[in-house]
């Protein structure tokens, strides 16, 4: 049973309608070879693309589809409950494209944004390294001003589209002032002495590629710096809340799939002479984990109603992360447990759904981190 | 040059539970439906016309209320404006009063060169409202077209039957209806959700194109479906099991039901 969604006007509602379209006809069909074979479906989101789906928080004037974020989150939703992987490379790829939208000049967004937002560049954004993911302010990659050019040198790792990304937004440190020496640069692949590293062996998400990305050397003309230097930090942490609430909506929309499946299941399923669902025992189940799925996606809806109508809203992009990742967590591996052993085998998706669900709580912030601000937000 | 009128067509959800009004015709009102799948291919290959040379696509539908969500997906696919017939009096109307109502509101648009269809609706699965059309219209059909191909104001296509290939053509204003293996249907975009909201669709009664109301609806249909009952479901088969002899027992399953 797909969502039930109240869309706030016509032209939000035939999205909906054509992204169902495009995910049953283009992304079904395709997800689990590509999940079980950890094949980058790069030809996915050049259809995205097309279909203006990979730009849709962005102004109209930059190629952009100017939605809210109440709805462009939905879409991402239902990218999500069909591939996961596919919904977190559209939300990683929309926050690539946030340093150059929130902190590019004029010329630079002109020249670079509307490539970037038309889906035929994919990005990647390079933040954590090995010993700085929680504490980006202890990152060591060093740009090093010469001449017009800076040269970077490090490596930035568990980059989502590492290797397979057509421009890096990457953070790197121009001088030693701690979290207001880092500068945010757009380097194109292909650059001399950028390289990825071998991709991460991923419990989930193996369609999308994670990997090190390598920086040895790497030349990147001043122009190409967003804001100024020193202002890196704040541009990566500005794009952090937006981000946060993709990938809460990402967490919902495999949530809804796993509940999908699970419903379906037990529907059919019979123990005792009656289908399993008209057992008390899984039906509260069931009824538990939709409620999960339905509080949480609320959740996220009121931090980007919070955010489309220009108040802050850190704390709950926050609440939302750490609500939909945890309920995405426990929906999942109840919805293995509804199809039994059947669920534990990879004739079903659920099993990937508990697995994919997991570095959810940990990447783009950990859930950790999500109390952290929270917890700050009400010492205030 | 060529303005082309394609008929499109709002038809049930056929993954929804399909539900019948009282007079035993399809409930198109109280369920969910979409823009005929089939005529997606028609839209599309008549853009593709539009595209290689100049001309505009106009859609036309006969439906409901919701048929209106029909004529706006082709609008978002890329047709430039549409024209829905509303009217209460149509309900129920058979094939030949449908083609009746279509032939007059393709009078209307008047400025057209091609009228082009899908091969059949999803719905009704008939097949019959091209021929019934061209008939009423005067004019040439090229139907079931899996490949098309213009030369100056003469159009060529390939049909391809079960036992033979045809190459078929025609020249001047004609009815064409085309399958779907003639092309891959583009998906609309958002820019194109966005462009539909501003291109025109007028909306028509039958007064509007001098239909009698005796002359459409139930009342003035041919035919009458007098009674329905859903198929009995498949029963369970027959299994096999494989005790070092299920190649001939599978075998003779298939003999006993000529199949080898």
């Amino acid at each position: 049973m797909p969502a039930t969604r109240l869309m706030p006007t016509q032209e939000s509602d035939d999205l909906i309608a054509l992204t169902r379209e495009i995910v049953d006809k283009e992304l079904r069909p395709r997800v689990d070879e590509a999940e079980a074979s950890a094949t980058f479906p790069r030809e996915v989101f050049r259809t995205l693309g097309r279909a203006g789906l990979m730009s849709l928080p962005y102004p109209e004037e930059l190629g952009g589809g100017d939605q809210p974020y109440e709805v462009y989150l939905q879409v991402l939703e239902e990218i999500a409950s069909a591939w996961a992987s596919v919904g977190v490379g559209v939300s990683v790829h929309a926050l690539s494209c946030f340093g150059l939208f929130t902190a590019g000049t004029d010329e630079q967004r002109e020249q670079w944004l509307p490539e970037m937002l038309s889906g035929e560049q994919l990005g990647a954004y390079c933040l954590s390294e090995a010993h700085a993911g929680s504490d980006p302010a202890a990152m060591r990659t060093r740009a090093v001003r010469d001449g017009d050019d800076y040269v970077i040198d490090g490596a930035k790792a568990w980059t989502t589209h590492g290797g397979e990304a057509d421009f890096y937004k990457v953070m790197a440190r121009t001088s030693d002032d701690g979290g207001r020496g880092i500068s945010c640069f757009l380097v194109p692949a292909g650059s001399p002495g950028l390289t990825a590293d071998v991709p991460e062996r991923k419990m989930g998400l193996t369609g999308s590629t994670t990997a090190t990305m390598l920086f040895d050397g790497v030349r990147v003309p001043a122009g190409r710096r967003l804001g100024d230097e020193g202002q890196g930090l704040p541009i990566a942490l500005a794009g952090l809340d937006a981000g946060r609430l993709g990938i809460a909506a990402v967490a919902v929309g495999v949530a809804q799939g796993a509940l999908d499946v699970a419903v379906a299941y037990a529907k059919e399923r019979e123990a005792f002479g009656k289908p399993v669902i008209e057992h008390q025992g899984l039906a509260f189940l069931l009824a538990d984990m939709a409620a999960a799925v339905d509080s949480a996606r609320a959740t996220y809806l009121h931090a980007a109603r919070m955010r489309d109508a220009g108040r802050p809203y850190g704390r709950e992009a926050s609440v939302a992360k750490l609500v939909a990742t945890d309920n995405a967590s426990r929906v999942t591996a109840d919805a293995v447990q509804v199809l039994g052993g059947a669920g534990y085998t990879k004739d079903f998706p659920v099993e990937r759904y508990m697995r994919e669900t997991k570095v959810m709580q940990i990447f783009e912030g950990t859930n950790q981190i999500q109390r952290l601000v929270i917890s700050r937000h009400l010492a205030r | 040059m060529a303005n082309i009128v394609v008929l499109v067509k709002y038809v049930p959800d056929a993954t929804g539970d399909r539900t019948f009004t009282s007079d035993n015709t399809v409930d198109r009102v109280g369920v969910d439906g979409l823009l005929s799948e089939l005529d997606e291919y028609a839209v599309e290959e008549a853009l593709k016309v539009v595209e290689a040379g100049d001309g505009e696509v106009t859609v036309l539908t006969v439906g409901p209320e919701q048929a209106a969500d029909a004529v706006r997906k082709a609008l978002q696919i890329g047709a430039h404006k549409g024209v829905h017939v509303l009217d209460d009096a149509i309900a129920g109307s058979d094939a030949a009063a449908t083609s009746l109502v279509l032939a007059k509101a393709i009078e209307k648009i008047a400025d057209y060169d091609i009228v082009m269809t899908g091969l059949a609706s999803t719905d009704g699965a008939m097949s019959v409202v091209p021929a019934m059309l061209a008939e009423r219209l005067g004019l040439p059909q090229l139907t079931f077209a899996s490949e098309l191909t213009i030369e100056g104001d003469t159009i060529r296509i390939r049909r391809d039957g079960d036992a033979a290939t045809e190459t078929i053509e025609a020249s001047g204003k004609m009815v064409v209806s085309v399958t779907d293996q003639i092309n891959e249907p583009r998906y609309p975009s958002f820019k194109g959700i966005m462009a539909a909201k501003k291109k025109p669709v007028e909306t028509w009664s039958i007064a509007d194109l001098g239909i009698e109301a005796s002359q459409v609806g139930t009342a003035a249909a041919w035919t009458k479906v007098l009674s329905f009952e859903p198929r009995p479901p498949r029963t369970a088969g027959e299994i096999v099991t494989d005790e070092g002899d299920g190649g001939t027992k599978l075998a003779e399953y298939l003999a006993s039901k000529k199949f080898v």
